[in-house]
């Protein structure tokens, strides 16, 4: 982002003190739309934010550290924890082969990849959440089997990590294919034709060129897979200590009007977010910059 | 060996495309294309009588209303703000303004169910800002509307702050030179150029509001005819192992979400060439 240059007046010029220029907007509409853009963020986006924290924190510190230490809060730490972990590499393995495939090949049917790979944004989670119970639930496709070997997948840990895995599916791919179709094949070819092996290319050639892009669709990635709501409320069964995520123990005690408990678990998934938003702030820049620099190169 | 012998158009030296687009596609079959195509099938086993009854039934047809008028209105609303936003973020200096910029993500990045109960609690009729209001917004529709807000926010000022970054100063100044005030300008210069990306952000926004669970159904109040979005009917009817009707509904979604993805993919690309030609 180039910041625009202040009119500077012209030395010398008499009455040219502050003088707006042609295209700007005078003083009074400028300090109106900015007063509505903050007016409308801090309505909207701010004061909830910082309701979180307040209503955490308003019955005091000893209650706000119950509430995340008692073990049924803990075991929805964990759990959701666990989920990401396995989420997030899976999906981050599938974004380097798809974008491996996507940016560097030209084949039939592209077009019609990069479209299935956008569909998990465009389904309601609830929706996503019902796919794997027609799949696996006890009257689904695959129920019978499931039951006769004993098998839980539905209201059980693996319905949630699944479902998961649906809902923040393109989010890794979706950063690296745009850097990597800008970065062409060029250094790829050139490492081959040095002698790199496929692997030998792929570690120190096509990673270190990708890794801010990499990092910050983990980062966005993890963020919604720790935070989901509706698909994961469709497959858990919200069996406390067992099923139950942060998100989901957030609305338990909150449907319980345990409001400080719901508000302290809350105000962890909303640092979380503050995190998240600070760590893409800084990579952001990173990825921008490798960006433009690869533009500048292909002038 | 197979993909690149039957779909590759130019051959290429680099290695691991068969191992790559293999992966993509079992791992892309196994989690997205198997389980959406469960969800046709099942609704399949309703006759079309049955199907119809499930979607079109008074209950249903008021949560279609409320969920597709509420996201219809949400995304207005962020259009016309999030244009506002989006320009006094490229335009403008001012105090605060990195923080304002990073705080648009916040929907992105804050979990919904956070969210749902952090506007209940502040539009509520004791809440910091519901108290001020002659009406009220937590357990009404207006609430629903509120969340979707929230929501789409993000959607339009990250479509539109790209194009008005890149809009280049001299057609701005051309138009000054030929007379147009700055009202001028804006109306029959910038928002041309912009207004692609204005209507991809607004359908990006109304489309991620038809599908929101979260953040709704705390605020909400969910009587069924009144504050009942369609998600939280799937829900119900999920809970009530109701599968084919939870499914036939689903099916109705699933394809408005579609048709919107596709429109989607149409508006930006026409967005692409009304830059390319700015």
């Amino acid at each position: 982002m180039s910041a625009i240059p202040l009119p500077t007046p012209a030395p010398g010029l008499p009455g040219a003190a502050r003088r707006r220029t042609a295209t700007e907007e005078p003083a009074w509409v400028r300090r109106a739309l900015i007063g509505v853009a903050i007016g409308f963020m801090t309505l909207f986006l701010f004061v909830p934010l910082v309701a979180v924290f307040y209503e955490a924190l308003a019955r005091g510190v000893g209650v706000f550290v119950a509430a995340v230490t008692e073990p049924d809060a803990l075991a929805a730490i964990r759990l959701t924890l666990l989920v990401a972990a396995i989420a997030v590499p899976l999906n981050l393995v599938f974004g380097i082969a798809a974008s491996w495939a996507i940016a560097k090949f030209d084949f039939r049917g592209k077009n019609l990849l990069l479209t299935f790979i956008d569909l998990p944004f465009s389904v309601s989670p609830v929706i996503a959440g019902m796919l794997f119970v027609l799949l696996f639930g006890a009257q689904g496709w695959f129920g019978a089997w499931l039951v006769e070997h004993d098998v839980q997948i539905i209201f059980a840990v693996p319905g949630i990590v699944l479902a998961t895995i649906f809902i923040t599916f393109p989010f890794v791919a979706r950063e690296l294919i745009p850097l990597m179709q800008a970065q062409g094949t060029e250094q790829e070819e050139a490492a081959r034709v040095l002698g790199a092996s496929g692997w030998q290319m792929f570690w120190r050639v096509t990673l270190p060129n990708v890794k801010w892009a990499l990092l910050y669709g983990v980062i966005l990635c993890n963020a919604r897979a720790m935070g989901e709501f509706g698909a994961v409320s469709v497959v858990s069964g919200h069996i406390r200590g067992l099923t139950n995520t942060m998100p989901l123990h957030v609305e338990i005690l909150y449907n319980e009007y345990q409001f400080a408990a719901a508000f302290a678990m809350a105000s962890l998934l909303a640092l979380l977010a503050l995190l998240t938003l600070l760590l893409k702030f800084l990579v952001e820049q990173r990825v921008r910059a490798q960006m433009r620099q690869v533009g500048d190169r292909s002038e | 060996m197979i993909f690149s012998r039957t779909l590759l158009r130019r051959h290429s030296v680099l290695p691991g495309f068969d191992l790559a687009l293999g992966f993509a596609l079992l791992y892309l079959s196994l989690i997205v294309l198997i389980p959406l195509s469960a969800a046709f099938l099942k609704s399949f086993t309703l006759s079309w009588s049955e199907f119809w009854a499930a979607t079109t039934s008074p209950r249903v047809l008021a949560s279609y209303r409320l969920t597709f008028g509420a996201s219809l209105a949400a995304a207005l609303l962020n259009a016309f703000f999030g244009l506002i936003v989006a320009w006094v973020l490229v335009r403008y200096q001012f105090w605060g303004k990195r923080f304002v910029d990073a705080l648009v993500d916040l929907p992105f990045a804050l979990p919904t169910a956070v969210a749902g109960i952090a506007l209940t609690a502040i539009y509520a009729q004791n809440g910091w800002i519901g108290q001020f209001l002659p009406f009220r917004v937590s357990f009404t529709p207006l609430g629903v509307f509120v969340a979707l807000v929230f929501i789409g926010l993000p959607f339009v000022v990250r479509t539109v702050q790209p194009v008005l970054e890149d809009l280049s100063r001299e057609l701005e100044e051309v138009s000054a030179t030929l007379g147009a005030n700055r009202w001028q300008t804006f109306r029959r210069v910038i928002f041309p150029v912009v207004m692609p990306a204005l209507l991809t952000g607004f359908a990006l926004a109304f489309a991620r509001a038809l599908g929101e669970y979260g953040s709704v159904i705390f605020i909400a109040g969910n009587i069924p005819m009144v504050s009942e979005i369609t998600p939280l009917l799937i829900m119900t009817r999920l809970e009530q192992f109701d599968y084919a009707e939870a499914t036939a509904i689903a099916v109705v979604m699933l394809i408005a979400a579609f048709v919107l993805l596709l429109l989607i993919n149409a508006l930006q690309a026409w967005s692409r060439r009304r830059q390319g030609l700015a």
